[in-house]
């Protein structure tokens, strides 16, 4: 139990952090007219994609004889670089469509 | 100095995230809230590569670079080539790929971590446990697997490979025995310790419940099971962000992640269907059987002669685009109709139904790509007291959203379901290739409606053959 209050005490900050992004989250997305919805579901998803941070993160600090944790390092940046850049192309690739003609 | 910069990068990061997607949420600001976010990551990515505290590697470097180059080239030509109908399940796939990234990023921490554990033992060190990095590993794995299995089945769905439904006997009960299994299999990890081949069947598990969850799930409803992937990626993002107490992480992933639950709720609500009935549900299939309303009145069917002079001495005609349109890619010869219509003086809208198409929001996009004004597609509580004034509705290859069962029969699987309310308009002519039941399994009374003719044929054909034979008048 003692560990618990600890964990709560210790980590507070990031604890009230997460729940205002909650709440930011639920605001940006209140409203949108439906024909946005598949360009905002495909934007977000490029925007999850900044999860490729924590991949080059834990890259730089691989121990380079590691050779299987290289590998797997090197994955996880491509596969974070494809979520990022065909997410924020694609997007702008359907919202281009939306123009005013 | 540098540690400095680099939290201001994730700063501009996060703000970046918050201003573009509350930007996309409009449509004239959206292309440009689009880019705001890109940049942002961009300004997020080259701040981690240069200014992170690091041992100098080259091998390392060059393998970053080497990984982002590969998927900046992969992702751009992907992403610049899709035909517009393949959207959705390019959307899923590269979801998928955030969520294995997510993934990846724990097996490498757990590797590291059980390597740091050995060492300590074997200088006789007891280590202690820190529960709140282990709980964002192990989350981050177990979530980022489920996220990236999930996606690709639904990858497969959309694109047609796995077309059916796939339950197993008692499947529910299947799927819930493997996630307490998943989960509690995490959890035992935690507490109890483990090695690096646990880790491994975690994250066999972890997939394997992916693949379970996904594989019940008719195809229609392939966009809601995205939109809530997509919301488990950003979680799984945001338990690394925890781990690293990275903000950008951070926020970007929780801000999916909520955004990503409501739009989720959103689209359900769109269909009148809790998400529980989506991911549980039996939708069509048992159901279908037991609404079995008497039929009365028989079908008739209209020659394109004589829906071509119908049209043509219209006042004004609503176009109900379905999948059936987006599938037989007959887009541009629905534009065509549209100007040739109108070149005559007759008025053309089209109807949009909320769930149209693969995707909320999937059939404007379509439309856009072959030109028709933003301004002509109308949303269904805009259109529906114009139907009264219109003289034809032409409902191409929709067909659930068009079915008055869901106003009037309370025993029909769609009951409740918001409707487009052509049967108001004079004349209703439904192109559909054949009398096969809609995505719910049931059958529509507004063909059985005398004011209701089938115009039989795939859509692009006969669509082709009707502007053929307008042109001749």
């Amino acid at each position: 139990m003692e560990s618990i209050f600890n964990f709560f005490v210790v980590h507070r900050e990031i604890i009230y952090f997460i729940i205002l992004s909650v709440f930011v989250g639920i605001e940006v997305i209140g409203g949108v007219p439906t024909v946005l919805h598949t360009p905002l579901m495909s934007g977000a998803n490029a925007i999850h994609g900044v999860v490729i941070v924590g991949a080059i993160y834990v890259m730089l600090h691989i121990n380079p004889d590691d050779y299987l944790a290289l590998i797997l390092g090197f994955l996880a940046v491509l596969l974070g670089t494809l979520n990022v850049v065909g997410g924020f192309v694609v997007t702008d690739r359907m919202l281009e469509m939306f123009k005013k003609k | 100095m540098k540690q400095s910069i680099l939290e201001i990068c994730y700063l501009i990061g996060s703000v970046t995230f918050i201003v573009g997607l509350k930007m996309m949420g409009n449509a004239k600001t959206a292309r440009k809230g689009n880019l705001i976010g890109a940049v942002g990551m961009t300004i997020a990515i080259l701040g981690t590569i240069f200014l992170v505290e690091h041992a100098f590697n080259p091998l390392i470097l060059s393998l970053i670079f080497g990984a982002i180059g590969l998927g900046t080239v992969v992702g751009w030509m992907t992403a610049k080539k899709v035909q517009m109908t393949k959207m959705p399940e390019l959307v899923s796939m590269f979801n998928g790929m955030g969520g294995a990234c997510a993934a990846l990023i724990s097996l490498i921490e757990l590797k590291h971590h059980y390597h740091t554990l050995e060492d300590a033992a074997r200088d006789g060190i007891q280590l202690p446990t820190q529960y709140g990095t282990l709980i964002a590993i192990f989350l981050g794995l177990i979530i980022g697997s489920i996220s990236f299995s999930g996606s690709i089945i639904a990858y497969l769905k959309l694109n047609g490979t796995m077309n059916k439904p796939i339950r197993l006997p008692q499947y529910n009960i299947i799927n819930l025995l493997v996630m307490i299994a998943t989960f509690g299999f995490g959890a035992y990890l935690m507490f109890a310790g483990g090695n690096m081949i646990m880790a491994y069947g975690l994250f066999a598990l972890a997939l394997l419940y992916g693949i379970l969850f996904t594989i019940p799930i008719g195809g229609a409803d392939m966009p809601v099971v995205i939109s809530l992937l997509n919301s488990f990626t950003g979680l799984a993002a945001a338990f690394g962000g925890f781990l690293y107490d990275n903000k950008a992480m951070l926020t970007g992933g929780i801000l999916v992640g909520s955004a990503g639950t409501l739009l989720t709720l959103i689209m359900c609500k769109a269909m009148n269907r809790p998400l529980s009935n989506v991911i549980f549900g039996a939708f069509g299939g048992s159901n279908a059987a037991a609404s079995n309303t008497d039929v009365k009145g028989s079908i008739k069917d209209i020659q394109v002669s004589d829906l071509a002079v119908l049209m043509n001495y219209s006042k004004k005609v609503v176009i109900v685009p379905g999948y059936g349109l987006a599938v037989a890619q007959a887009q541009h010869i629905i534009k065509e109709l549209e100007n040739l219509l109108e070149e005559r003086g007759v008025e053309v809208k089209y109807a949009i139904h909320p769930v149209a198409g693969r995707m909320p929001g999937h059939m404007n996009v379509l439309l856009a790509e072959s030109n028709v004004s933003y301004d002509k597609l109308v949303e269904m509580d805009e259109i529906n007291p114009e139907f009264e004034q219109t003289d034809v509705v032409l409902i191409v290859g929709a067909n659930d959203v068009v079915n008055p069962a869901a106003k009037t029969d309370p025993s029909s699987p769609i009951y409740g379901m918001p409707i487009l309310e052509v049967d108001k308009a004079k004349n209703v002519i439904v192109n559909k290739r054949s009398m096969n039941a809609g995505y719910a399994g049931i059958d529509n009374l507004l063909f059985y409606d005398s004011k209701c003719s089938m115009f039989f044929g795939d859509a692009k054909k006969a669509l082709t053959e009707l502007v053929a034979e307008i042109k001749t008048l």
